[in-house]
């Protein structure tokens, strides 16, 4: 399949420095008498949607904002831990925006456009500027300074954070920003509301219809723009380290809808997670990745190792991250770290009592720099950590395993964060983003302020300009009737089935396919196994559904199935798209491709590019169109880590 | 080393805000002591859609106790009797087999029941919208570094930044006063150099938002202690300090008729 | 600010509509912070009064000295004495009566705030099912307003009976502060109620004495401990002070 026509990235012409101020120069701008003339619809309050809100009223704009949050507050950027990479070069270690650039480009496997990830990196010091404006406590040094650490194995400290809580702090500050723009009135806020469906009109977006969750009324919103600030969908895999309420529905409708779908095989495994202790087991926890900046991992060389882990002498533990990789020991890459636990663990090597996890071990460190050092550094995680398993890290190592953790994947957008359907737009984790194949630790909080704050609110505006003077298509218009006839009956439909399986039973059952056969490492069989297996799972679905109680009040595995219903659909397209690129790269490994050292093996020849899947009908698999990915400055290398 | 515990639950149930509503006995046995309260809660829900009963709606999501969102009263206690811990990181390992666990909404005039164990907070995102915030608009930002921050004076916002808006406070104040959640927020903001130029006029506007909503303190100090980040009732004594200097030194009348 | 900017559903608390400024320092008191600001400077005032008084009435223990060539009770000297007061400066009575004005004052203020606030707060309550289980709050922190009724209650009969001497049982006169004080309190039942009342008033001040500190805004991490031993020791030199006058009366010590 060739570079396909429906898709123009938009990336502006000039030299890599220049694009995105050329862009913004040449971008038609609305004049700000005439901004409150404009409404737009923003779905999402994370991150990526509360800064997008607040600046676009603060802009002028009159904004609605969507969440299915009793509060924007809730929304899982809350969860983020590690921290926030922004090129300040305030330790003076040679960091610059080019090399943020460069270490993005690269980390992403060469998967990512040039030109976005550039903007990312520029824009990105603006945001640490923003945020502590906003009153964002990150750490300081004693004389006041800001404070960085490396993380996720960068070769610069260029992370800030708040304490263990940055996404927090950060969501805090932008929700903060956001309220007192309702305080104001600019931002008409929607709370308990989940979208269930963009409408379009004319083929541009013109509104989207939503469902109460306290009253189950069905309500339509229209708008000059409609922004899907909606995250990722890594609960596709049931257990991930994503919040529960976390799903693909909005991003998928619009996918209904005619937006492409893009790399839907790009999911990031995270290395350090607590290991799933059981069956009945909601979700995994992460343990902020900085652990690694101390603690050693390591299995033990036999498996059927009895003795407590104390009494393993040193020669019987395998160090196998330091042993393999020299220079970068226990802080290589995300995927590369995952993938080598995975193989450890199939190895039989594995601890614990389900014997799926490795060591985490703090020993060492302990012994250097002493109890009190370690305990500063980590002390909430250590406590997080004994909570969930009641064990004490100070004195047995740590048990982890890798987790789905953030999808790359997502809505694909051109420069301006566009989707293919006109006037409907993407950030955040949502989009496919900036990461190409794999995301840098502390990038995606980056991500979603970046195009919230400083992207969107100015590439908005030259899709708006022309629609001076026109009025939001009226709610009463048959497109929005018929969408609403539409989610009513979806609901109608779930109720009806009457079957004797809840949704958490089919969203469990998917997760196992999921994990199993699009998890860490895919190949071509499995892939084709998932497709049929699949298949079947979601046929049971709609045939053995149960969902209880009314339509009228809460009704949380109503909820529930609607998003399992859209979670078997993607599932599909991750594995025919994982299917498709038979080459590894980033977080997607083939078995079939790779380098004798057991590294992601990429085929530049045929797969420099994006793939981003066009929906036909439920009977119909998607197309898939292919956007090529151009490099100007920077030029593919082979990936090592030795 | 998991021991399987077999538990007598005692848990609210009501259809809607205006339904009335009343304790449901359940027995669930062979909970694995490694599970989170929550997830005892699901392996319960899950037996109960089998029977063909509608199961319990309790607030969850992160399940990592960040997000705020979980949050019921456990043997009268909010958020379970462990400290400094939210419910979704409580674990059954704290608790005894046999044992009898009664679980109720949090309650407040201001908390309405939406059903079984959910409640409206949105009265707590009334507060921040009052004035919990610093008027900063994107693109106005000096340089980060600029105003420096002693450590010790970001420390101590962060500990009152740490709030996660679960409301125990309320649920646990015989008063039903959302002062600690308050208070939390106005020493995050007005601890800081970048929060001075709003700080009496927030002040103001948010304890007298939360007076519409919520009770008055009568300092007994129980929200501190359900509090699962452990926020330091010392910020309610710095906010109504705050507060009858705002009345006294009123900047907004400087000059003014 | 006060109407709700979250769009409402058939759930949604409904805000106690806010009364119009009132000029300074009315607005204050408006308030329930500023309330409970007033309540504590009252509550200083009350503390103030109580001790002094407890303390006056120590010379209860001094029995007869030498007054004006007589031998007379101290404790007669000592109401004579509040009554001169300020003499020439005041004509006599005239300070007294200041300091009257100023507690009956603080009383009025206290108790009007303790009232509305009691009252705020049962409309923001909802009382669970399931009775809570306190872990900071104490006995005394939760009772009071029991005991402050009960203190109240107590203040009326003590001034009926010593100040305005319209109690039945005994003869009372004008400045025989230590006839009408000794003979009011040998009925036992009096004295029963005295002890009652000032046991209350000393749970009341050992949380109440804590307290003010926080409505005041007076928090210093370094300082904080003491609050609570000055809450506690009040409280203890009170209740040791007021309750040994009628036990000490009955047993006929004095
Ligand atoms: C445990 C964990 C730790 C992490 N740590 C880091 C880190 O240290 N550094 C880093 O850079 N990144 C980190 N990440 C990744 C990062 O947190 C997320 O990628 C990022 O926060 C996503 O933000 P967002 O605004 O795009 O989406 P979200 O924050 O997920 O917000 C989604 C919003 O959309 C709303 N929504 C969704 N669907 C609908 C619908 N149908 N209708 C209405 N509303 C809807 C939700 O209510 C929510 O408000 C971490 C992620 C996890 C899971
Ligand atoms: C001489 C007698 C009294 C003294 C010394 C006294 C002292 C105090 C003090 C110091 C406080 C704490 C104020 C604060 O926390 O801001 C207080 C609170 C209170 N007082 Fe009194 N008071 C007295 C009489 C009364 C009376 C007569 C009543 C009611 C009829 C009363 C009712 C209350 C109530 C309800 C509170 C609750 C405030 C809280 O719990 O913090 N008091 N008192
Ligand atoms: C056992 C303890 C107490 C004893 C023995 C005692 C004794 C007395 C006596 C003898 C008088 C009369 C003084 C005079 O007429 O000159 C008096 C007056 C008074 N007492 Fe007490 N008292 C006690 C406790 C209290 C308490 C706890 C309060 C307050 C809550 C209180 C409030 C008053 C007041 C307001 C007056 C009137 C003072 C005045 O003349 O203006 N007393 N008391
Ligand atoms: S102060 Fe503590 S209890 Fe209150 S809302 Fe915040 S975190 Fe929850
Ligand atoms: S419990 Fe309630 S009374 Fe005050 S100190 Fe806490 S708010
Ligand atoms: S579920 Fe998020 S705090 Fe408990």
């Amino acid at each position: 399949m060739t570079t396909s026509s429906a898709l123009n990235g938009k990336i502006p012409e000039g030299p890599l420095a220049e694009k995105w101020d050329n862009h913004k120069f040449a971008s038609k701008l609305v004049n700000p008498a005439n901004k409150r003339k404009f409404k737009i619809l923003v779905v999402g309050t994370g991150l990526a949607g509360a800064s997008a809100s607040a600046t676009l009223a603060e802009l002028g704009y009159e904004v609605e904002a969507f969440t299915f949050h009793d509060s924007p507050r809730r929304a899982h950027s809350i969860a983020a831990q590690g921290g926030i990479n922004a090129s300040k070069n305030y330790r003076n270690d040679g960091d610059s925006t080019y090399r943020l650039f460069y270490d993005t480009i690269k980390g992403g496997d060469y998967r990512g456009r040039e030109g976005n990830t550039y903007r990312l990196a520029q824009v990105s010091t603006d945001i640490i500027d923003q945020m502590t404006a906003q009153g964002v406590p990150f750490a300081r040094e004693y004389g006041g300074l800001l404070a960085n650490r490396s993380f996720g194995g960068a070769q610069v400290s260029r992370t800030f954070y708040a304490r263990g809580q940055t996404g927090q702090q950060l969501l805090l500050g932008a929700y903060q920003q956001m309220m007192s723009q309702v305080d104001a009135g600019k931002v008409k806020l929607h709370t308990r509301m989940e979208m269930l469906d963009v409408v379009k009109k004319d083929g541009e977006a013109v509104g989207i219809v939503c469902r109460n969750l306290v009253t189950g009324e069905v309500t339509s919103h229209s708008g000059h723009a409609v922004v899907l600030a909606t995250g990722g969908y890594s609960n596709v895999f049931y257990l991930s380290t994503n919040a529960m309420a976390c799903n693909v529905t909005a991003a998928w409708r619009a996918h209904r809808k005619g937006a492409f779908f893009a790399n839907p095989c790009y999911t990031q495994i995270h290395p350090t997670c607590i290991p799933a202790s059981d069956e009945f087991q909601s979700k995994l926890t992460l343990m902020s990745e900085s652990l690694r900046n101390d603690g050693r991992i390591w299995v033990p060389r036999s498996p059927d190792e009895s003795r407590p882990v104390a009494q393993i002498p040193e020669a019987d533990r395998y160090y196998y991250l330091e042993e393999k990789y020299p220079s970068f020991g226990n802080l290589v890459p995300r995927d590369v770290a995952s993938r080598n636990a995975k193989t450890v663990v199939d190895q039989g090597l594995g601890v614990g009592p389900l014997k799926n996890g490795v060591y985490l071990d703090f020993a060492e460190s302990i012994r250097r720099d002493g109890r009190d050092a370690v305990e500063a550094r980590y002390s909430n995680l250590f406590e997080m950590y004994e909570r969930i398993t009641g064990e004490d890290p100070y004195t047995v190592p740590m048990r982890i395993y890798p987790a789905v953790h953030y999808t790359m994947g997502g809505l694909w957008v051109d420069y301006n964060l566009e989707t293919t359907v006109p006037g409907l737009y993407a950030c955040g984790e949502a989009n496919f983003s900036d990461h190409g194949a794999n995301r840098l630790g502390a990038s995606a909080l980056m991500q979603g302020l970046a195009d919230g704050y400083f992207v969107l609110p100015y590439t908005i505006g030259d899709g708006l300009a022309p629609k001076l003077g026109t009025t939001p298509v009226s709610t009463d218009d048959p497109v929005f009737l018929e969408a609403e006839k539409a989610v009513r009956d979806r609901v109608a439909r779930f109720m009806a089935i009457g079957g004797t399986k809840s949704p958490e039973y089919f969203h469990r059952e998917l997760g196992k396919l999921v994990w199993n056969y699009i998890g860490m490492e895919r190949d071509q069989n499995g892939l084709e196994k998932a497709i049929v297996e699949i298949r079947a799972l979601k046929d049971d679905f709609w045939k053995d559904l149960r969902v209880l109680g009314n339509t009228d009040t809460i009704n949380s595995s109503l909820e529930k199935a609607g998003r399992v219903a859209d979670f078997f659909e993607l599932a599909e397209l991750m594995a025919r798209d994982a299917l498709d690129r038979s080459e590894s790269c980033g977080g997607h490994f083939r078995a079939e491709s790779q380098t004798d050292e057991g590294e992601a093996l990429r085929d530049d020849e045929h797969f420099q590019n994006v793939s981003a899947w066009a929906w036909n009908d439920d009977d119909t698999p998607q197309t898939k169109h292919v956007e090529d990915l151009i490099f100007e400055t920077v030029t593919p290398t082979q990936r090592s880590y030795k | 080393m998991s021991k399987p515990l077999d538990l007598t639950l005692q848990v609210w149930r009501q259809d809607g805000p205006d339904a009335p509503g009343s304790f449901e006995t359940h027995q669930v046995t062979g909970i694995p002591d490694d599970a989170s309260f929550l997830e005892m809660l699901d392996i319960l829900n899950e037996s109960l859609i089998e029977e063909n009963r509608v199961p319990i709606e309790f607030p969850h999501d992160c399940r990592e106790g960040i997000c705020g969102s979980c949050g019921v009263m456990i043997n009268g206690r909010a958020h379970g009797q462990e400290r400094g811990t939210a419910v979704c990181q409580l674990h059954m390992r704290k608790f005894n087999t046999g044992d009898t666990i009664v679980v109720e909404p949090w309650r407040a005039t201001a908390f309405p029941v939406l059903r079984d164990l959910v409640v409206n907070r949105s009265a707590l995102d009334e507060i921040i919208t009052a004035g919990g915030y610093i008027s900063a608009p994107t693109g106005t930002a000096a340089d980060a570094n600029d105003t420096l921050i002693p450590k010790e004076v970001s420390e101590s916002a962060m500990d009152a930044a740490a709030c996660i808006g679960c409301g125990a406070c309320v649920a646990a104040c015989p008063n039903s006063a959302a002062q600690l959640f308050t208070a939390a927020k106005l020493w995050h903001l007005n601890s800081l150099p970048q929060g001075q130029p709003e700080r009496f006029r927030r002040t103001e506007a948010m304890v007298e938002t939360m007076e519409q909503y919520f009770g008055s303190c009568t300092n007994h100090g129980e929200c501190s202690e359900a509090c699962p980040k452990e926020i330091s009732l010392d910020f309610i004594a710095y906010m109504n300090r705050d507060f009858v200097k705002s009345k006294i030194y009123n900047r907004r009348l400087a000059s003014q008729r | 600010m006060a109407t709700p900017t979250i769009p409402r559903n058939s759930a949604s608390p409904t805000p106690r509509s806010k009364n119009k400024d009132a000029p300074f320092p009315l607005n204050l008191y408006q308030t329930a912070v500023g309330k409970k600001w007033v309540m504590a400077v009252t509550g200083i005032m009350l503390l103030g009064f109580v001790l002094a008084h407890m303390v006056g009435n120590l010379k209860l223990y001094l029995g007869l000295v030498e007054h004006e060539g007589q031998m007379v009770q101290d404790i007669d000297v000592y109401g004579e004495y509040l009554r001169d007061m300020l003499t020439p400066i005041f004509p006599r009575g005239y300070a007294l009566w200041l300091l009257r004005f100023g507690l009956i004052g603080a009383f009025g203020l206290h108790i009007h705030s303790a009232y509305s606030l009691t009252v705020l707060n049962k409309k923001s309550n909802v009382r669970y099912e399931n009775k809570p289980d306190w872990l900071a709050s104490n006995f005394a922190s939760r009772t009071m307003r029991v005991s402050g009724v009960i203190v109240l209650a107590y203040l009326i009969f003590h001034l009926a009976d010593l100040t305005w001497g319209i109690l039945p049982w005994y003869e009372w006169e004008r400045g025989e502060v230590y006839n009408n004080l000794t003979s009011s309190l040998s009925n036992p039942l009096v004295a029963l109620f005295y002890i009652i009342a000032n046991t209350l008033l000393a749970l009341h001040i050992y949380h109440g004495a804590w307290s003010m500190f926080q409505s005041l805004g007076i928090n210093n991490p370094r300082y904080n401990e003491a609050r609570r031993y000055f809450a506690a020791g009040f409280a203890l030199v009170i209740f040791v002070g007021n309750v040994s006058f009628p036990i000490a009366i009955l047993a006929d010590w004095v």
